[in-house]
């Protein structure tokens, strides 16, 4: 427990991606089999305890520690599992006798067993055996609320790398594996054959498309590609099989793999013929595809309720076929591909499945004019969800990853306005040194005249020599600090101009400003541009409307 | 005699008026005894100073040589008459020279403890309990949840990541006069024979205490040097440099942090720390408890930090306690600024 603990305490700080991977990577080297496995599980989600509520936690430090203290340390510190940690008294037992502290598999194999009486003795021994870190660990664990920003994907491509395998390989056979993964380190380690996944409904890795350039144009024919409109939903696959009794079992995944058929139990009926249908996720209300904001609701919910469901109801729009019953289509070109698609939706007919329509063009000027205006080139009453178009080689087959040619994403402009540079804070990891967090302003009149008004927050989009340029303007432009913070000056003839683009604009009374953009980035930096000529709140309140309008 | 007539805080420290003395002033008064060398505890300006060697070459490295008008060394367990009351240094285990200092007049003795730990350190003559009447207690760390551990531990959980990113520079931000020293020492302890880098503003303080018999290994400064060549080093430099433009010369740096502030996750997670160290210079609260019943003390005053918790954990024990307003001591880590050409050297 203890060396887990020591892993979760350096992720619980560390910043970036790689070097969490090999953190975990070097633990899985480290630690034998079934810890390892066990500590998989719980990085991946995959264990739960139910009985731990903080409410437990509490009450066994109030049996053991003076009430006032306890107070003044939880509102120091300011988390309930931590504060027991630390302040959990010292084991007063002898010290020769002291018996060792729990392992990992201990921990998860007695927790699955235990009734609810006996947990509180058993916690408090295990905390009496560990030390600081073990203990914040284990309270981290039972109660399930680890957040330590590892995702599932993250520990699987971990252990993937163990032996050098393909994350998509360990994605493929996972359905199939449990905990304490035994045959998966022993193949990972090359001890063992690659466990087979017996899952009636596994995951297929993806094929995911290139941002098409202006230049790229020139090198290609339109003749050989099939043009679909770019849904502003999340992607998933869906899919369907016989399990060995004969039932039908449905499953949802993400791109990434992650099994989210959980969040949407309301789409699991629909899914009443085996295969596997790649698509968009989309919220539809009297048939017309809502807005990505909408569909944010529905997202990364543990517990879906009648009420969310019926106001926020779920629908998939199929783009592609993988898979037909038993017959893997991976091999056939899209266009082959397309007609079973077109044939097993229809044969499914159901009113929460449908096809994403084909865009005809003849010209690349055509796609433009569809791409710009949707509505009119057939996208109808959803040419609002619409974000840009897809193409898609006639010949190409479905392959894992982002091969070079196959797939391309063709996205809208994206919206755009000059803001002023208003606060700056430091980044995190290698970034940290740098004020690399903007929050930048537009004008609007307010009580004292002419004021900025903050609109949002960007921190991508430039170029590394951006970001030096934008890093010495805020140290020399600093007005103020506010601990992390410094607020940089933003007069109508002083400051700096950043072009910010942004995907879409929502109604906010979070936001001082009223409105929330999303995905907002810096696209430019506008040294040219006084701050007195940056955009005003009325052009973001016009685009709101535009967007409600249509 | 009560004990408030020995010793009461006044706002330039605690004054002692059969003594004709202050202790740690933190205004300048015409004669001072200063417990040790970190700046909130011993500042220039005053007219007599009464402290160890060391802290008076501190003092003196610090602030140059006219830091007083006139200046004793001490020696611990000397005693020395001053007015009507005697004063005795004991150590106080906290950093090089630290003292804690026994004021006795008549029949009662009140020990002024300054900072202080009695976890091992390396670089410093181990803290002594002094048995008295009254005792001075910090609270820097006076709450239950800080209790420090091993350092050695600590030390080994820096080296375990050096191994694993042996690409990246290990950047530990420590404070320079005291923490560095040890981390270095508890480095070399654990066996690291490697080169350690040195931030420029720590330079003469190591030296120093180099130069008092504490071996450090070969020790190099940063700057000169190649962020090739400073992959999987170790440099050891003032926690505010850390999160400076100073770190870009190293690669990929890791942040750590040496301090027990450490201990509490929104503390090492506020600052940046990648790497939080929990290595402290003052007391835990398991230290602080023990040395107050060790001292047989049945007063006991309580100074800056977290006064309130220790006060109520004395008084449910049936000691008289209270909290001594003093202001001016902080936790010097928290108030240590590098001055811009200083962070470059």
């Amino acid at each position: 427990m203890n060396r887990f603990a020591e892993l979760l305490d350096r992720l619980a700080y560390e910043p970036g991606r790689n070097n969490k991977l090999r953190l975990i990577t070097a633990y899985f080297r480290d630690t034998p089999d079934p810890d390892r496995g066990y500590a998989l599980a719980a990085l991946t989600g995959a264990l739960s305890f139910k009985h731990a509520k903080p409410g437990l936690i509490r009450d066994l430090i109030t049996d053991r520690t003076d009430p006032v203290l306890f107070g003044l340390s939880y509102d120091y510190v300011g988390d309930l599992s931590e504060t027991v940690a630390l302040m959990w008294p010292k084991a007063t037992l002898a010290g020769h006798n002291n018996p060792p502290p729990p392992t990992l598999s201990e921990v998860v194999t007695t927790l699955r067993t235990l009734g609810k009486t006996e947990l509180p003795k058993q916690l408090a021994r295990w905390l009496d055996e560990l030390d600081e870190t073990g203990r914040w660990a284990l309270l981290k664990l039972v109660t399930g609320a680890m957040r330590i920003g590892i995702s599932a994907r993250l520990a699987k491509t971990a252990a993937a790398a163990l032996g050098d395998k393909d994350p998509h390989e360990v994605e493929l056979i996972w359905p199939g594996l449990a905990p304490p993964y035994l045959d998966l380190f022993a193949w990972l380690e090359g001890r063992g054959d690659k466990p087979i996944n017996r899952d009636p409904a596994p995951f297929r890795p993806v094929m995911l498309a290139h941002a098409i350039e202006d230049a790229d144009f020139a090198n290609l024919d339109p003749g050989d590609f099939i043009a679909e409109w770019k849904w502003d939903g999340i992607r998933v696959q869906a899919v369907s099989g016989r399990d060995e009794h004969g039932h039908m079992q449905a499953r949802l995944y993400s791109r990434t793999g992650e099994d989210i058929t959980g969040s949407f139990p309301d789409l699991v009926p629909s899914l009443h013929l085996p295969g596997a249908i790649d698509g968009e996720l989309l919220v539809l209300r009297e048939r017309r595809v809502q807005t990505f904001n909408v569909l944010q609701q529905r997202l990364n919910r543990k517990i879906v309720s009648p009420k969310l469901m019926k106001e926020f109801p779920i629908h998939l729009r199929a783009y592609d076929l993988l898979g037909d019953d038993e017959n893997d289509l991976r091999e056939l070109p899209f266009e082959e591909r397309r007609v079973h698609l077109e044939k097993f939706v229809r044969k499914l007919d159901d009113p929460r499945i449908d096809l994403s329509p084909t865009v005809a063009f003849d010209s690349w000027e055509a796609l433009m004019a569809a791409r710009a205006d949707p509505l009119s080139a057939g996208a109808g009453e959803d040419a609002e969800a619409v974000e840009g178009v897809m193409l898609k080689r006639r010949d190409a087959l479905y392959l894992p990853g982002r091969p070079r040619g196959q797939w391309w994403k063709w996205k809208r402009d994206p919206h755009i306005i000059d803001a002023v540079l208003m606060y700056a804070q430091r980044g995190h990891g290698k970034r940290s040194s740098y004020y690399s967090d903007y929050t930048f302003g537009v004008w609007t009149s307010g009580d004292e005249g002419e004021q900025l008004v903050p609109v949002g927050k960007a921190y991508f989009g430039f170029t590394d020599e951006e970001l030096l340029q934008i890093d010495r303007f805020v140290r020399r432009n600093t007005t103020e600090k506010f601990g992390p913070v410094r607020h940089v000056v933003h007069e109508p003839d002083q400051g700096l101009v950043l072009e910010v683009a942004f995907e879409g604009l929502a109604r906010s009374p979070r936001h001082k400003s009223g409105v929330a953009m999303r995905f907002p980035r810096i696209s430019r930096l506008r040294w040219d541009k006084p701050p007195r000529e940056a955009d005003r709140l009325e052009t973001l309140e016009r685009m709101l409307k535009d967007v409600t309008a249509n | 005699m009560r004990p408030q007539d020995i010793l009461m805080p006044v706002p330039a420290g605690l004054c002692c008026k059969p003594g004709g003395f202050h202790i740690d002033p933190v205004r300048p008064v015409e004669r001072a005894v200063i417990t040790h060398g970190h700046s909130d505890h011993a500042r220039p300006g005053h007219g007599a100073v009464l402290a160890t060697q060391e802290t008076l070459d501190m003092m003196r490295l610090r602030y140059g040589d006219n830091f007083a008008r006139a200046t004793q060394a001490v020696r611990y367990g000397e005693e020395i008459q001053l007015g009507d009351v005697r004063i005795k240094f004991h150590p106080a285990g906290h950093v090089l020279g630290s003292a804690q200092v026994a004021v006795t007049c008549k029949d009662t003795c009140i020990v002024a403890s300054g900072d202080y730990k009695d976890a091992a350190d390396p670089t410093c003559t181990p803290f002594e309990v002094v048995p008295c009447d009254v005792f001075i207690t910090e609270a820097t760390f006076g709450l239950p949840v800080f209790r420090h551990g091993n350092a050695a531990d600590e030390v080994k959980k820096l080296l375990a990541s050096v191994a694993l990113f042996p690409e990246r520079a290990h950047l530990v931000g420590a404070y320079s006069l005291g923490k560095a020293q040890r981390v270095i020492a508890l480095l070399r302890e654990a066996g690291y024979d490697a080169p350690i880098y040195l931030h420029g503003a720590m330079e003469k303080i190591t030296h120093y205490y180099e130069s008092r018999g504490i071996a450090l290994g070969e020790l190099r400064r940063v700057k000169g040097a190649k962020k090739a060549d400073l992959a999987g080093t170790i440099t050891l430099a003032p926690p505010s440099a850390t999160s400076d433009i100073w770190t870009r010369r190293f690669p990929d740096p890791v942040t750590a942090f040496a301090s027990g502030w450490m201990r509490v996750r929104a503390r090492a997670r506020q600052r940046g720390v990648e790497l939080p160290l929990v290595i402290s210079d003052h007391a835990d609260w398991d230290g602080l408890t023990a040395t107050i019943e060790a001292t047989g003390a049945g007063e006991v005053w309580v100074t800056h930090g977290q006064e309130d918790a220790l006060v109520h954990w004395c008084k449910a024990r049936g000691l008289a306690a209270r909290p001594l307003d003093l202001v001016g001591y902080g936790d010097e880590e928290e108030g240590e600024a590098v001055a811009a050409d200083e962070a470059e050297a």
